[in-house]
């Protein structure tokens, strides 16, 4: 079980700054996801928290007890790579157990506590294959159980389900999910799946350009983004951000409508747009629409909509759902 | 058609390689030949190719003029005892250039650091005059020499990046070996080093040391280097992480490096003929023996080659595989 509170902290490779000096701290416990695009920093930060880097500046600690330069092997974190990174000549059970052989666990202990893994995740029957012999979801799963044997004080994913088809990544995202429930232990995952993280998350870390953006529960996140970026990670589709007429008429520079915050008519509205594309999912419909006023437009509706290419639709966004930034791309009141 | 014009392309490539093969095989072969001739039908023109009366009396002379087994057990001895001491010393050298590379360093901050070693040198001396230290007619005045110009050569050579380490270590093979033969053989002679197998085999050492260390570097950087972070994770020590996970999975590259660098030692001449005399002379002293100071012997010569050439043929023929593996590492992907 353990916290972890990150204090300043900074690192730059040579000239190059990644992070650009974080403080944050993540609760026994938590679920906390750390999402943002590739290259804003949150592998590194991850690897920072691992120990598998060098902080420039700044403080990592795990349970209160400053870590900062204490080694990977010493602080009591569990890791799962991208590319698993299972050991190649290890057979499953072996790899399993390598933690354990490492902290000198006996024997009997160490084949239980693989058993009990291996029970876990399903693994039971290929304990004495090799990696190569397995699929991408078992292979998923070994090292999950690599990490779990250990009882770490805190589990770290990065971006662990990136390799696998979109079936299997729902199913593995559930499997992952129940783990935390089962095991209540502090995870931190790296994506920058924003869906991964608004379906795991219990608090999700915003980051851009090595710098957090914002921190809090993923429907805090899609209700109350504090700034633009936010506003345009977090939510799917992508929100619609306006500026202009529209946005002055509500003494804001900027107002931000998520595409299901907008009802339509076919005869009078706020924005009158014409239809470019229609998706028809089913269970909603999307619409992506060009207006003269607004410019681009995309509109979810829920269920089937009889609407196609061409036709003319007037868009009015609903006004308690209407986020209003300033000119700095902070939100406003 | 194309078939068949496939099977006549088949049939001149094969018989170009034959002609290739028994091209480059002939010197061996015609040794082996030769010693199986009498002097006289050495010497015959036209050369008798296999018509002669073959014996086995040279092998006899070379058993009763040389001692045969004491040369094989040195040659034995020294080529794999020095790539064993080698490969101990290489696998951590590989290791640190592979996965902890030196990148950049700040220049300024090393300036800054140069600058302020130079004033401490500069003003011990001062001092040291000024006050009449024995600093150049003492031990204790000599060692403290030696820590203040030697703790900033040691940091200047340790803050090297790793490709000019690795550029330097192969320059030094570019360097003919009798450009420091002098002052190492006056070395060896006044430390008891000649003609010893601890003194050879050392210097066998450390001409193959560069070759083993880039041909383990180069296949150290395909082995992931997520697989060692996962082993770091997982609370093993540097030690266990290069025994149990970085050696078993480069085992393929280290047998080829061993082999190569083995075959290189047993065929290393230059030194071997220069710093051994009876003692710790290998197979290449004892071809020497047979050449020019007791006139030309072709047959003898030629015996005693075969005897010299034949376990490492043997050696090389069960390894072909791995050594073409080897030699071609990383050429073709």
């Amino acid at each position: 079980m353990g916290s972890i509170e990150l204090k300043g902290v900074r690192k730059s490779f040579g000239a190059v700054n990644i992070i650009n000096g974080v403080d944050l701290r993540i609760e026994d416990g938590e679920f906390a996801v750390f999402v943002g695009p590739s290259g804003c920093g949150k592998s590194t930060l991850l690897r920072l928290i691992a120990g598998l880097e060098d902080l420039t500046s700044g403080a990592v600690e795990i349970n209160a007890l400053d870590v900062s330069d204490v080694g990977p092997a010493q602080r009591g974190l569990a890791m799962v790579f991208q590319s698993y990174a299972l050991y190649p000549h290890m057979s499953v059970r072996n790899n399993i157990a390598f933690a354990l052989k490492m902290a000198k666990q006996p024997p009997a202990v160490i084949e239980q506590k693989v058993q009990k893994a291996a029970g876990i995740l399903n693994l039971t029957d290929y304990l004495d294959r090799k990696p190569r012999q397995l699929s991408g979801g078992q292979r998923q799963r070994v090292a999950i159980g690599r990490a779990i044997v250990r009882e770490p004080k805190a589990f770290l994913f990065d971006e662990p389900l990136s390799n696998l088809d979109a079936a299997l990544r729902v199913q593995m995202r559930v499997e992952i999910g129940e783990l935390h429930n089962a095991l209540k232990t502090t995870m931190i995952y790296v994506t920058h799946d924003q869906v991964e993280a608004m379906t795991m998350a219990n608090k999700i870390v915003v980051l851009d350009k090595g710098s957090v953006m914002q921190v809090g529960s993923p429907l805090e996140l899609y209700n109350r983004p504090n700034g633009l970026f936010v506003a345009g990670f977090i939510g799917s589709p992508k929100m619609n951000l306006i500026r202009g007429e529209a946005a002055d008429k509500r003494g804001a520079a900027t107002i931000g409508v998520r595409p299901e915050h907008a009802d339509i008519s076919a005869t009078a509205g706020e924005w009158r747009a014409t239809v470019k594309v229609a998706e028809h999912l089913g269970s909603d419909t999307f619409l992506h629409a060009e207006s003269d006023v607004v410019g681009p437009l995309t509109i979810r509706l829920a269920g089937e909509a009889p609407i196609a290419p061409g036709d003319t639709i007037f868009v009015t966004p609903r006004q308690a759902h209407v986020h209003r930034f300033d000119q700095d791309g902070r939100r406003m009141a | 058609m194309s078939a068949r014009r496939k099977l006549s392309h088949r049939l001149t490539m094969t018989a170009l390689a034959w002609i290739v093969g028994l091209l480059i095989f002939f010197p061996i072969l015609w040794t082996v030949l030769t010693s199986f001739k009498s002097e006289l039908d050495a010497f015959a023109i036209p050369p008798k190719f296999l018509f002669f009366n073959w014996t086995l009396e040279n092998y006899g002379v070379v058993q009763e003029r040389s001692n045969y087994i004491g040369a094989a057990t040195n040659s034995i001895l020294l080529s794999i005892g020095a790539n064993l001491v080698g490969l101990v010393i290489a696998v951590p050298a590989a290791w640190s250039m592979a996965f902890a590379p030196t990148v950049a360093i700040d220049r300024r901050e090393t300036r800054v650091m140069y600058a302020f070693m130079a004033a401490g040198i500069a003003l011990t001396i001062l001092i040291a005059w000024l006050t009449s230290f024995p600093l150049f007619t003492s031990w204790w005045g000599y060692a403290l020499l030696a820590i203040i110009v030697g703790l900033p050569v040691i940091s200047w050579i340790l803050t090297r990046r790793t490709t000019d380490v690795l550029m330097w270590m192969l320059s030094t093979k570019m360097m003919p070996g009798v450009g420091v033969l002098v002052p190492i053989y006056l070395l060896y002679r006044d430390y008891h080093l000649i003609d010893t197998r601890l003194g050879v085999g050392f210097l066998l050492m450390m001409v193959n040391l560069p070759i083993i260390i880039w041909m383990l570097y180069t296949y150290f950087k395909e082995i992931p280097v997520d697989i060692l972070e996962a082993a770091r994770m997982d609370g093993a020590s540097l030690l266990n992480e290069i025994i149990h996970v970085l050696t078993p999975m480069a085992t393929p590259g280290i047998a080829s490096t061993m082999l190569l660098s083995v075959i290189l030692s047993w065929n290393e001449a230059f030194w071997t003929l220069r710093l051994t005399t009876t003692h710790a002379a290998p197979l290449t002293f004892l071809i020497a023996e047979y050449s020019s100071p007791e006139g030309l012997f072709w047959a003898k010569l030629s015996a005693a080659s075969t005897l010299a050439i034949a376990p490492i043929i043997i050696l090389g023929w069960f390894s072909q595989k791995q050594l073409v593996r080897g030699l071609t590492f990383g050429a073709v992907k």
